[in-house]
């Protein structure tokens, strides 16, 4: 093994392990909280358990693992019944109630930091924020042939292994419960009504979420817990509407989250030529967790700010060219000789920026043709122009006949309704036997 | 985290000596003491007056991300003087870079809102890490730079007092003057947008413009109180004095200046005994304070509190087991035509626990029942008292049965549970509707107003 490759595997590996295993644990709870609008909620918890941890620390005299956990999780569960009995009981606001609990137990916190520190506690208040990635570290055997036996695993360091074992609880937990939690999260109220308990799956979530945060604190620090529970799930939100692709899709955002964020944090500076540089692991895998959502939030393809620009810009020029065609047509049935000179096309549909390059794809399209600045349709715009129309008369028909609104009223929302296509085509409410809409203008006839 | 010596007992705390503590409380314990309690409690008065209109226009956890956001901003402020070969932990440099952090993050948890399909609480939750995130990545890299004094920089994060200097009583000071200024002048229209926005965008209120002024003065408060409280807990001083303070009033006005008060308290309280015992951080007994009398607050506020909504339910349940016993015991009478005693077994419906004996020794004490062995009779009193609860019990069934098309089979449990509520004048307006139908139970009993009034 180069001593490179033994670096790596001692002090890099170890650390990036458990900060993207914490990552995942995080993200799949996150999913939930997201989706159920209680994402500050693991903010809150993640706060809260400092309290707790303190106490177990100072209880155990140690930083065995145990004493560690239960205080913490033992703060968490306070803090969620708190929350709830001010909101239920002393019906304090939903965010005020999370803002109060949260806040007194972290306070609680520094103060017994504090407190702990003047016993000769070596507590770090900034090591909760930050984690100490740093100090997740494994010697196993530098030599190949000693590499690969039983007993090189159990050097793996005790962070990796509680947060690989939180991973596949956490992910146990879902499969098992998939679809309880799928009918809580998105019906409650359905969900009671056919027999299936919110508030304990609630309960249960809120349970598990403490755990995640306190198995992750200690390596990766509260602010990368409260990022990984909401950032993946909301990036992966951005780019599915299904549940289960969801939660696969944010777990595979957070194992990049956490390896790139890592590899950021530890080499990005040297190749940057920073040398002796390296910035905080869990802060950096932060960064590029919020890089990753904004990257979806532009380019996801369905709900990215991209794409949906694109599709309204689109749908904008297929209107500004149906308006294009229809004022043609309405101008042929006036005056068969017409002059439209395409200066006044802009004032007379109203489409501003979009209705020159409407025209264009017209005229390439040989849907509209121009001669000395005047435009007329072709054979096969005025196809196009005649089903346009069409709709729309037959649009007022049925607005006045069905729905007996008046006929000086049906224009605007006609206006509208021609826009809308089925199949390619205009939609064309059915009013049998008509020839003539609401105003005495003829409907045109489908070939 | 390492380990040295853990051991609970090795350690005394100094305590403060009696004239030590009133030398801090009257602020006369030297300069230094003074400033940082004025500051604290001026910070205290400002935090709590916007707190109110954010709490009230459920802005409450904005101000958590805000807080958070100007993490990076400080970071970056330092990393640019240093560039430019500033005074890199100046104040001066610092704040304006935490201000401007501070909005951007607000302004992100909007775009977030307004341009995706995350709900607000997701938004908030990723800007406060998203920001605190990168402030942190950016403090490691500050840490190995070749410039001096760059370890006071995460005091941002946990506040630290003793660091302030008379200049940062007057920030406080010019802060709270602000805000105090802008509560009164404001008071209207901020009160307006918190409790009916639809309502003063119809008005023609620039609400939009409101929210804006009321989340500058948010990002004053907190910028200037990062110094005091740090930027983790700054956000309680928005909440907690409001949160209490709602328990005293319905009244907004009032609400106001008793958030003020009680921010104010929290402050100049919290700060003394941080200066008078070693190793208590500011900011978080600060809270603490605050959060003492919150729950105070919550427990004894006469008209939302706790204690005061269990006297009053406690109350209506006493109300409930006499007339449950005056009325048994009436109908037994009234059927046998005199008075009668009836074993207490049949007369407590929750059978013979702790609530019977009170409802007994209740009664027996007003003067209306009287016990002999295990069975109670009613006296004159009593007798007239349940003449009254029977008529009111018949007299709600009746109109259940004639009004609201319930049958006569459903209606005594609906009787059960209203009839405890009914006013004199209710009863009056009952008996008169039902008259005028020609509805009136055929078996109601006589009982006059003066006789109701006599017992009440």
């Amino acid at each position: 093994m180069s001593p490179g490759v033994a670096t790596f595997i001692s002090l890099d590996l170890p650390a990036m392990l458990a900060g993207t295993l914490g990552a995942i644990a995080c993200a799949l709870l996150g999913n939930f909280l997201v989706l159920r609008r209680q994402s500050l909620m693991g903010d809150a918890i993640s706060h809260a358990v400092l309290p707790g941890i303190v106490v177990g620390f100072l209880v155990a005299g140690s930083r065995s693992t145990w004493p560690i956990f239960l205080g913490a999780g033992a703060s968490a569960l306070v803090t969620v019944l708190m929350i709830n009995a001010l909101r239920r009981i002393a019906r304090v606001e939903a965010g005020a109630a999370m803002g109060v609990s949260f806040s007194i137990m972290f306070a609680l916190g520094v103060l017994l930091i504090e407190q702990a520190a003047a016993r000769h506690v070596d507590l770090d208040a900034e090591c909760v924020l930050y984690g100490q990635l740093e100090y997740v570290n494994w010697y196993p055997p530098t030599d190949w042939g000693e590499f690969w036996t039983l007993d090189t695993l159990r050097d793996v360091p005790r962070q990796v292994v509680v947060l690989l074992g939180a991973v596949v609880l956490i992910g146990a937990f879902i499969g098992l419960f998939f679809k309880e939690l799928r009918i809580t999260t998105f019906d409650p109220a359905h969900a009671s009504a056919i027999g299936f308990s919110s508030g304990l799956m609630g309960v249960l979530l809120m349970t598990l979420v403490a755990g995640a945060t306190v198995a992750a604190f200690e390596a990766v620090g509260s602010i990368l817990v409260i990022a990984m529970l909401i950032t993946p799930p909301a990036t992966a939100r951005l780019l599915t509407d299904r549940y289960s692709t969801q939660i696969l899709l944010s777990s595979a955002i957070a194992t990049v989250t956490g390896v790139g964020g890592y590899f950021a944090g530890a080499f990005l500076p040297s190749m940057l030529g920073l040398e002796g540089v390296a910035l905080n692991a869990a802060g950096s895998m932060t960064v590029v967790g919020v890089l990753l959502l904004i990257v979806a939030i532009v380019g996801s393809p369905t709900h990215g700010v991209l794409a949906r620009a694109l599709r309204r810009r689109r749908l904008t020029r297929q209107i500004a060219r149906d308006d294009i065609l229809g004022l043609l047509y309405r101008l042929e049935e006036v005056r068969p000789d017409h002059e439209l000179l395409e200066d006044q096309l802009r004032g007379a549909i109203g489409h501003g920026a979009q209705t020159r390059p409407a025209l264009r794809g017209l005229v390439s399209g040989r849907h509209v043709e121009r001669s000395s600045q005047k435009l007329f349709l072709t054979e096969s715009g005025r196809e196009l122009a005649k089903s346009i129309v069409r709709s729309h008369r037959l649009w007022e028909t049925w607005l006045v006949e069905e729905l007996g609104l008046r006929a000086d009223h049906v224009h605007q929302t006609a206006e509208r309704l021609e826009h809308l296509r089925a199949d390619g085509q205009p939609i064309e409410p059915e009013s049998p036997g008509r020839r003539f809409d609401p105003h005495e203008r003829p409907i045109p006839e489908r070939d | 985290m390492s380990l040295g010596a853990a051991s609970i007992t090795d350690v005394a705390l100094d305590t403060p000596t009696f004239g030590e503590i009133m030398r801090t409380l009257t602020l006369s314990a030297g300069f230094n003491a003074r400033v940082v309690v004025l500051s604290a409690a001026l910070l205290g008065v400002s935090a709590g007056v916007v707190g109110c209109f954010t709490l009230l226009r459920k802005r409450a956890l904005m101000g958590d991300a805000l807080a958070h956001a100007t993490l990076p901003g400080i970071a970056l402020a330092f990393i640019i003087a240093a560039a430019l070969g500033l005074q890199a932990r100046s104040l001066g440099v610092l704040l304006p870079g935490a201000a401007l952090a501070g909005v951007a993050g607000v302004v992100c948890v909007q775009l977030l809102v307004r341009h995706t399909r995350l709900r607000e609480d997701a938004a908030i939750g990723i800007v406060l890490s998203g920001f605190f995130g990168l402030g942190v990545t950016l403090l490691s890299y500050i840490q190995s730079m070749s410039v001096g004094e760059q370890g006071g920089l995460a005091t941002f994060i946990y506040g630290q007092t003793a660091a302030m200097l008379p200049r940062d009583a007057a920030l406080m000071g010019g802060v709270a003057v602000l805000t105090i200024g802008a509560g009164v002048l404001l008071h209207k229209e901020f009160s307006l947008v918190a409790f009916n926005e639809d309502y003063a965008s119809v008005q023609g209120w620039p609400v939009s413009r409101l929210d804006l002024m009321l989340m500058a003065l948010v990002v004053l408060v907190t910028v200037v109180g990062l110094q005091a409280v740090g930027l983790l807990l700054i956000v309680a001083l928005l909440i907690i004095p409001p949160a209490a303070a709602a328990f005293w009033t319905r009244r907004l006005r009032t609400m106001v200046v008793l958030s003020a008060l009680i921010g104010g308290f929290s402050g100049y309280l919290g700060a003394s005994v941080s200066a008078l015992t070693p190793r208590m951080p500011a900011g978080a007994v600060i809270v603490l304070t605050g959060g003492a009398l919150f729950i105070i607050s919550m427990l004894v506020a006469p008209q939302r509190g706790l204690l005061a909504d269990r006297w009053r339910t406690l109350a209506l349940r006493r109300r409930v087991a006499r007339e449950h016993w005056l009325r048994r015991l009436y109908e037994a009478q009234d059927l046998a035509g005199e008075p009668v005693a009836i074993p207490v077994r049949q007369l407590a419906s929750g059978g013979l626990g702790l609530g019977s004996m009170v409802a007994r020794a209740d009664l027996k004490l007003s003067g209306l029942i009287e016990t002999e062995q295990s069975s109670a009779r009613l006296t004159d009193r009593g007798a007239s008292e349940g003449a009254r609860v029977t008529r009111n019990h018949r007299l709600w069934e009746q109109y259940l049965i004639t009004y609201a098309d319930i049958a006569p089979s459903h209606v005594d449990l609906s009787a059960d549970l209203v009839e405890h509520v009914l006013h004199p004048e209710l009863v009056g307006e009952l008996e008169t509707a039902l008259r005028d139908r020609r509805a009136l139970p055929s078996h109601l009993p006589d009982h006059t107003e003066r006789e109701a009034g006599a017992t009440e």
